[in-house]
């Protein structure tokens, strides 16, 4: 087994040599070509054509938090009912539609962005279909009172099976008292539900969906002329107008204390949080070199090392930095058997308390900065995955070189940095904690 | 309906999801239950970033959830395959077999300078026995407490401080260890592999330790799970003879009273060059694969590996009806029947029916199930169908569903069935059984945007034995697939007889215990707490 040892040996100095790999980080991607369309929109387009697809998507800013007061479920429900039925199609001819050339349409909602996007073959023919019917849905989308109903009650039905589950109930609970009085706090209730009309989401679409503001994101195999026609005519389906308002950042307090919440199952669910951070943070580097040593790293963090390596008290327990556009959150989220759920919340406060006064240590900051930085090409290396990373820098108007400077940005980090950004922006003793389930004391 | 994308690497959206759980469960921490809520059906912000600007994820918290990779469905994208006009990647994987019986397979892709490390071994919950459940998949967890060279504790902190991810997950029948890394980390991350598939060495601290974490990802994912508890109800039910019927995670009594020495021996047993499969997917030349492998894994002796008997399920005498208990918020159902796995990709035909069966059943949103019982008769808010057949057991072929409020689960298991009846009686249209095979083509394309995929495709399939290649002539067989041999397999297949079904019954989550205000700890509490926060509804 010598050349083995031996092998072993060369391979860890080879790990560890070579200061952060930033180099070989550098060479990757290919460029993010930039231009607006007629109507204001913003595009954003990687040419590749190593493979014969495309994806196509859109961001606008009609997430669920600029749900109407009182209609908390209103953006997810015009993004459900999207694709239900046109001024030309009805919904079933639309699906088959896509289905016939293999294309496939999602959707989804943040809290910031509603996201559309659309995978296609390249081939003349499936594209057009499928650019077809995507810019069909965005140009006339009907909105038909009946499907609106069906999805509605779909929406109630799986509210009520998030009513039941641990993990749903530590959620309604945290959000509220983490964002009160504003839209990063509003959770679905079956009122809220209930409270939302067909005719809203023609409103929220006709305001929200419109060019200006949207950015549109372009992924594969496509000449440049082609995406400049494509975006072009995404651009002009969508609703006529100005850029629609925004958010601004919450002003009140996080509801800080424990809340605790009775729940039959075998395991508690902790969450403790307090706001975080928005996307262009001037901390943005320093809190993601630290949250990796506390509890975003993985089998590298602190809070796995004690929480699950040490007492074996959890299968799972992270810690993170939720960037959002006008704010954001920092959580600390597990789950424990129910008898053991002071013992492991305890331990996390400890962790958290001794992390903060003494910030990491130099090895900690160095391994977390090696994994940052080396680790990031394996985040673009899919189109699937370039299409995530570029829609959101240019949904949160990141700069232009974003996507380069990340790197050297987390490799510039020192510890004097961290020290300072967790001691000003993370406050162990005026934390929100949710714990659902549990033993009653 | 538009549907919420799924997380990579789930192409398979004709698999029932109740199946997505069964194959594979990580011995890393996952993003716990929060992070698997479609964000289409939660207003608050997902704990998991949402964006791709967040903080990356964590190096052994992958996007393999334990949930969905490796699961082929019908639109299992193969590697090659010129089908019709559609234009196609060419193929650039090759392989080879060492002297000590280890099997190599590499699969380029120069897309990104990454690469992507899998090394299988063809050992699952299939080869345990009573008593001993859930020990493939401890001793997955065991393989990362240390090795003389790479001490407990070690290995995923070297992997993530070379930048790289590492993970595992055990399936019925294979486990499998990965690491995603830059291309010039391919050396570490096969050596210290090598190392760990014959120098494992732990403490019976470090297993004491390790057992609890295993008990506590099994309350995660299925005690407090109610589909998972009528899938692993079912499977139990289902499966009389065959090992598919106990669960990969084990029966909780199993757990605790396995023993470290109990690992030690399936270690000893199971884990060997000539039991493994190497697969290298991404930025890497075959050649500087093969040389690198040789020297790591090149040394290592093999030995003699356990006979395994065929464990045949017997033929099964009538229907099957189980009910489950569990906190839940609304009925579900679940039926499932036997049916003939994959052996032979140029000459089985039946599998590829009944995939192409769940694909007409359940495909996309042009599914009969969507058209008919979400969309038309409004009788279910989910419904499902998928069937099982690149593995060493019996193929399952399972049909699942949530009934729409007001609908009960009996009502919605006769419209569930009455849509198989009539494909039974009057088949399926030439016009849907093509656009399930377009479906097929294209996502065998979408496929080969992840390395990972392409990796998880060659192991799964070389792991069973099946010529790793063929899987490239899956999408090939599927189209020449007639409506009239769906018809039979169909007629054949999902007969009263062979059905299983289980019943999710709801239990409220306020009978089992009243909701209590707050207590207090250090901070203050809210004096006021609206009340919705704090009833179960």
């Amino acid at each position: 087994m010598r050349i083995e040892h031996t092998m072993l040996r060369a391979a860890l100095r080879l790990a560890l040599a070579g200061g952060l790999l930033v180099a070989a980080v550098a060479n990757a991607a290919l460029p993010i070509q930039r231009w607006q369309t007629r109507q204001g929109a913003q595009v954003q387009f990687v040419e590749e054509h190593a493979l014969p697809m495309l994806d196509v998507q859109l961001d606008v800013a009609a997430g669920n938090a600029y749900d109407p007061a009182g209609k908390a479920g209103l953006a997810d429900l015009v993004v459900q009912n999207l694709n239900d039925g046109t001024a030309q199609r009805d919904e079933q001819t639309l699906a088959r539609a896509l289905a016939d050339v293999g294309a496939v349409l999602t959707a989804h909602t943040g809290q910031d962005r509603a996201t559309v996007a659309l995978r296609t073959l390249s081939a003349a023919e499936a594209r057009t279909a499928a650019t077809g019917v995507l810019t069909e849905i965005l140009q006339s989308p009907a909105f038909p009172a009946a499907a609106f109903e069906r999805e509605r009650a779909r929406s109630l039905a799986t509210l009520q099976e998030s009513l039941a589950q641990a993990d749903g109930l530590a959620e309604r609970a945290f959000y509220p008292r983490l964002f009160p009085g504003h839209g990063y706090g509003a959770v679905i209730s079956p009122e809220s539900l209930q409270a939302i009309q067909r005719d809203d989401l023609d409103r929220f679409y006709r305001a929200r969906y419109r060019a200006p503001g949207a950015v549109l994101t372009l992924v594969g195999d496509l000449s440049r002329a082609e995406a400049e026609r494509l975006a072009e005519q995404l651009a002009a389906a969508l609703p006529a107008g100005p850029a629609a308002a925004l958010l601004t950042a919450p002003t009140e307090a996080v509801q800080a204390g424990e809340i605790r919440i009775d729940h039959p199952g075998t395991q508690a669910h902790i969450l403790l949080g307090q706001q975080g951070m928005a996307f262009g943070d001037p901390d943005y580097a320093a809190l993601m070199v630290a949250n990796y040593v506390l509890g975003g790293g993985g089998f590298s963090s602190r809070l796995t090392d004690e929480v699950r390596e040490k007492r074996g008290l959890t299968y799972g327990v992270t810690s993170t930095f939720t960037p959002l556009a006008h704010g954001g959150m920092f959580s600390i989220q597990l789950e424990t058997r129910r008898d053991q759920a002071q013992q492991a919340l305890a331990l996390v406060r400890k962790v958290l308390a001794d992390f903060v006064a003494q910030g990491p240590t130099e090895a900690e900051l160095r391994d977390a900065k090696r994994y940052l930085v080396g680790s990031f090409p394996l985040r673009l290396d899919s189109n699937h995955k370039q299409l995530d990373f570029i829609s959101s820098m240019g949904f949160h108007h990141l700069p232009a070189d974003w996507r380069e400077a990340y790197p050297r940005q987390m490799a510039a980090v020192t510890l004097a940095q961290v020290r300072d950004a967790i001691r000003r922006r993370l406050h162990p003793d005026q934390l929100l904690t949710v714990v659902v389930g549990g033993e009653a004391r | 309906m538009l549907k919420t994308p799924l997380p990579f690497p789930s192409r398979c959206r004709w698999q029932a999801a109740w199946l997505l759980s069964i194959l594979l469960v990580c011995a890393s921490q996952t993003p716990p239950a929060l992070a698997g809520t479609p964000a289409s059906l939660v207003s608050p912000p997902s704990l998991t970033p949402p964006t791709g600007l967040s903080p990356p994820p964590a190096p052994g918290s992958t996007a393999n959830k334990g949930s969905t990779a490796g699961k082929r469905s019908t639109a299992s994208p193969g590697s090659t395959a010129g089908l019709g006009s559609t234009a196609t990647p060419s193929p650039l994987d090759t392989e080879r077999t060492l002297a000590n019986g280890l099997r190599i397979v590499v699969h380029e892709d120069h897309r990104a300078p990454t690469a992507v490390v899998q090394v299988w071994y063809r050992v699952g919950s299939v080869d345990e026995s009573d008593g001993h459940s859930g020990l493939a998949h401890v001793l997955e967890h065991m393989m990362f407490k240390g090795t003389p060279k790479v001490p407990v504790g070690r290995f995923s902190k070297i992997i993530a401080r070379a930048g790289g991810k590492d993970n595992a997950f055990t399936g019925q029948d294979h486990t499998a260890y990965f690491e995603q890394i830059h291309r010039d980390q391919l050396a570490l991350a096969l050596t210290m592999e090598a190392d760990r598939m014959v120098n494992l060495s732990f403490r019976d601290s470090d297993f004491a330790s390790e057992i609890k974490v295993v008990m506590e990802e099994r309350h995660l994912r299925t005690d407090d799970q109610p589909k998972a508890l009528v899938e692993e109800q079912l499977m139990a039910t289902a499966l009389v003879s065959n090992p598919y019927r106990r669960p990969i995670i084990g029966w909780l009594d199993d757990l605790q009273h396995m023993t470290a020495d109990d690992a030690r021996s399936w270690y000893r047993t199971w884990y060997a060059p000539n039991n493994a499969i190497l697969v290298v997917a991404g930025d890497v030349q075959p050649e500087q694969v093969f040389r690198l492998a040789q020297k790591t894994f090149g040394p290592l002796k093999p030995h003699p590996l356990p006979q395994r008997r065929p464990q045949q399920e017997p033929e099964q005498l009538g229907a099957r009806r189980i009910a489950v208990r569990a906190t839940a918020g609304q009925p579900y159902l679940a039926i499932a029947w036997p049916g003939p796995a994959l052996r032979d990709v140029e000459h089985d035909w039946e599998p590829f029916a009944l995939e192409l069966l769940a694909g007409v059943l359940a495909g996309g949103d042009t599914g009969r199930f969507g058209e008919h019982l979400v969309h038309g008769d409004q009788v279910a808010v989910t419904a499902d169908a998928g069937f099982e057949d690149i593995r060493r057991g019996p193929g399952i072929f399972s049909v699942e569903g949530t009934p729409a409020p007001g609908v009960t689960a009996e009502a919605l298991e006769r419209s569930l069935l009455a849509q198989i009846h009539d494909i039974q009686q009057h088949g399926v249209s030439e016009g849907e059984l093509k656009r399930v095979k377009a479906q097929v083509i294209s996502e065998q394309i979408y496929g080969h945007d992840s390395t990972f995929f392409q990796a998880m495709q060659i192991g799964t399939f070389d792991a069973l034995g099946l010529p790793w290649r063929e899987a490239d002539r899956v999408p090939v067989r599927l189209q020449q697939i007639t409506a009239e041999q769906v018809r039979q397999v169909a007629q054949r297949y999902l007969i009263p007889e062979h059905a299983n079904l289980a019943v999710l019954e709801p239990l409220p989550v306020g009978k089992a215990s009243a909701p209590t205000p707050a207590g207090e700890t250090g901070a203050a509490v809210p004096a006021a707490v609206p009340a919705e926060d704090h009833h179960a509804h």
